[in-house]
């Protein structure tokens, strides 16, 4: 009796302190369906191609955990990711096939994408708007930007751009590289002052406003990082489809929400997980897949994936939810 | 001597922040101002078959708002994200039982309010017994709801809106106003009574205003935000019947275009997402001036680019006109 409370609070405790933990048992247990499914799921040329076409959706949902953090939300950030897809690519083509211009398309691409989510910022903590609803507008108004820069979809990505993401360097694929620099930064960032500024803001706005904390600047710095970490994902999304789509990021938006939620972070501000927010994003990578391996019918996998998707919502919040008890 | 002088200074401040913000009369005033722009800019804008027409287009997206409305109403960050795909939904799902005749209609209304109430219901226990933030379950439930449209469309194109359906919604029915505008103003008066003269809207104000406050005083907290939900879930399935009518069959995500735009008829319309005041008179006229604005831009000969910054443009400027939260200086 006394073994087993022990035991439930000591479970508690690791939940409490890491709340990517339940996160993380989804996605193995997950995986391991994908195992039993269809064996080869689990070779490293699938988990290659999983990690290769989810690793926008990780930069994005950590992207929307900064913003969530400090209790507000970015309704934007997959217009933000189709403006720098479109960017980068016509930058690409302005300036040809060269190692150094490609670096100058990227670069470019990470600038617009800082100065959305100041916009943003801006827009929500400078001018008092309603998040939800600020940035649907901005995400309308970058949307359009995006369909000014390329109109139609299909403008093609010089070949040293894709063919290094795809490709692999040292024998190791250039994705795992990408996944350790996101987890570099992800490190980084987690044990700087300005995460524990944006989860106070996020917590108790008025209290950290009290306490002298600058909110409005805090609130524009996390939507910045937001932004910068989208144009990340979009560098992503460039090298994975290998063409610029001024509507690519729209469907995006809502994944990167989702992923957040399935991370444990708590959409009321103050509690996040960068690494649960990835977590997340490969949880709907796996559960995509699975439906594909077990072989549902085509016209039945978007059915069975979104209520898969929302059992697993369920499930995150409700173990989020006996921890906090 | 002092302290009566900082008295005064407050309570003017108080009134001049009470005269000068009336979501309302706002919204009215841009709508005449939009329609005149907009008679300038092309001749016949504002005529009124054009303005019974805005009004059609108007009233559907009205009508999906009056839920989101009262989600929202409701407080705790309520919203519903679901309300594009219950749209989308009911517009196949009463296509297809109607199949283009008249003696379909009746089963195929009962039909969309019943799973448009039930979705919703699903929404209000996941949102209060499960715990779940309501823009997490919605947004589930949005996913779930658009495999379900793909299960029932089958990929091929189906259903058909009864001739009497598009007659009431396209062609006048009573002093040159098309049925559906009047089912419209039914809705207004009816959310107005509901909200301004029963129990249940009282409780809804209350459990907007302070939920743990509504709760002590016995309002059944959970039955009352379920009820929302389900309200919702109703009304954007009677919005499906009326594009199914207005467009003649069912197409693709009919629905997708709403979800958004109803939050922001709500906003314009002086109800902050906080929940806990505001009403539908507001909403409608919200409703409105986001059809106008729209139209306005179609008219423009501008390309698809130019017509989503200016939209995006002006929606910002719009909600920085009044759509405003309070700052942290008090």
């Amino acid at each position: 009796m006394v073994a087993a409370s022990t035991n439930s609070l000591n479970w508690k405790t690791t939940a409490g302190r890491y709340p990517f933990v339940p996160a993380l048992a989804i996605l193995i247990i997950l995986l391991a369906l994908n195992g039993v499914a269809e064996p080869n799921s689990l070779s490293f040329q699938s988990v290659n191609g999983l990690f290769k076409t989810y690793m926008a959706l990780m930069f994005l949902a950590v992207a929307q955990t900064f913003v969530v953090s400090a209790a507000d939300v970015d309704l934007s950030l997959g217009a933000i990711l189709s403006l720098v897809n479109v960017t980068v690519v016509t930058v690409m083509n302005m300036l040809g096939d060269m190692q150094f211009a490609i670096l100058i398309a990227c670069l470019s691409g990470v600038a617009v994408g800082l100065i959305c989510g100041m916009i943003n910022g801006f827009v929500v903590a400078g001018l008092h708007l309603q998040p939800i609803v600020a940035t649907f507008a901005t995400g309308v108004l970058f949307t359009g930007v995006a369909l000014w820069v390329l109109p139609v979809a299909g403008m093609p990505v010089p070949s040293t751009f894709w063919r290094l993401y795809g490709g692999s360097v040292l024998g190791i694929p250039f994705i795992y590289y990408i996944f350790a620099i996101l987890g570099l930064a992800m490190f980084m960032i987690s044990r700087t002052r300005l995460i524990v500024q944006i989860l106070s803001v996020g917590d108790n706005q008025q209290g950290a406003f009290q306490t002298g904390l600058s909110v409005t600047r805090i609130r524009i710095t996390a939507y910045a990082l937001c932004g910068v970490f989208s144009s990340f994902a979009a560098l992503c999304i460039t090298g994975d489809t290998a063409s610029g789509d001024p509507l690519v990021g729209n469907a995006m938006t809502l994944y990167s929400i989702a992923a957040v939620v399935l991370g444990g972070t708590a959409l009321s501000g103050g509690k996040a997980s960068l690494l649960g927010s990835a977590i997340g994003a490969l949880t709907i990578g796996t559960i995509n897949s699975l439906v594909f391996f077990i072989g549902t019918p085509s016209e039945w996998q978007n059915l069975v994936q979104g209520s898969a998707v929302l059992v697993a919502l369920v499930l995150g919040v409700y173990v989020s939810r006996k921890v906090e008890q | 001597m002092i302290f009566a002088l900082t008295k005064t200074q407050t309570s003017l401040r108080n009134r001049i922040k009470g005269v000068s913000i009336n979501p309302l009369v706002v919204a009215l005033c841009l709508i005449v101002g939009l329609l005149i722009v907009g008679e300038l800019l092309s001749p016949g804008f504002a005529s009124l078959q054009q303005i019974l027409r805005l009004l059609i287009v108007a009233s559907i997206l009205g009508i999906v708002a009056a839920g989101q409305n009262l989600v929202i109403l409701g407080g705790r960050e309520g919203i519903d994200l679901s309300v594009g795909g219950v749209v989308s939904l009911s517009a196949i799902i009463a296509g297809n039982v109607m199949s283009g005749s008249d003696a379909g209609i009746l089963p195929a209304i009962l039909a969309v309010i019943v799973i448009g109430g039930f979705i919703g219901i699903l929404n209000g226990v996941g949102v209060t017994f499960l715990g779940l933030p309501p823009l997490v379950m919605t947004l589930g439930m949005l996913g779930v709801l658009q495999g379900l449209l793909v299960v029932v469309r089958q990929g091929i194109p189906s259903g058909l809106a009864a001739p009497a359906l598009s007659k009431f919604v396209s062609s006048s029915l009573l002093f040159g106003i098309p049925g559906i505008i009047w089912l419209w103003l039914l809705v207004g008066l009816l959310m107005a009574l509901l909200l301004h003269r029963t129990v249940l809207g009282y409780r809804i104000y209350a459990i907007g205003a302070n939920e743990n406050a509504a709760r002590m005083a016995g309002v059944p907290v959970r039955v009352v935000r379920i009820s929302l939900f389900m309200f919702s879930g109703m009304f954007s399935a009677i919005a499906g019947m009326c594009i199914l009518g207005y467009s003649g069959s069912s197409f693709a995500n009919v629905g997708d275009q709403y979800m958004l735009a109803s939050i922001i008829a709500v906003v314009l319309g002086g109800t902050p997402l906080a929940g806990g005041k505001g009403g539908y008179t507001g909403t409608m006229a919200g409703a409105v001036l986001l059809v106008v604005l729209q139209s306005i831009l179609t008219t423009l000969n501008i390309d698809e680019a130019g017509r989503q910054i200016a939209f995006g443009g002006t929606l910002l400027l719009l909600m920085v006109f009044y759509g405003r939260g309070r700052s942290l200086r008090v």
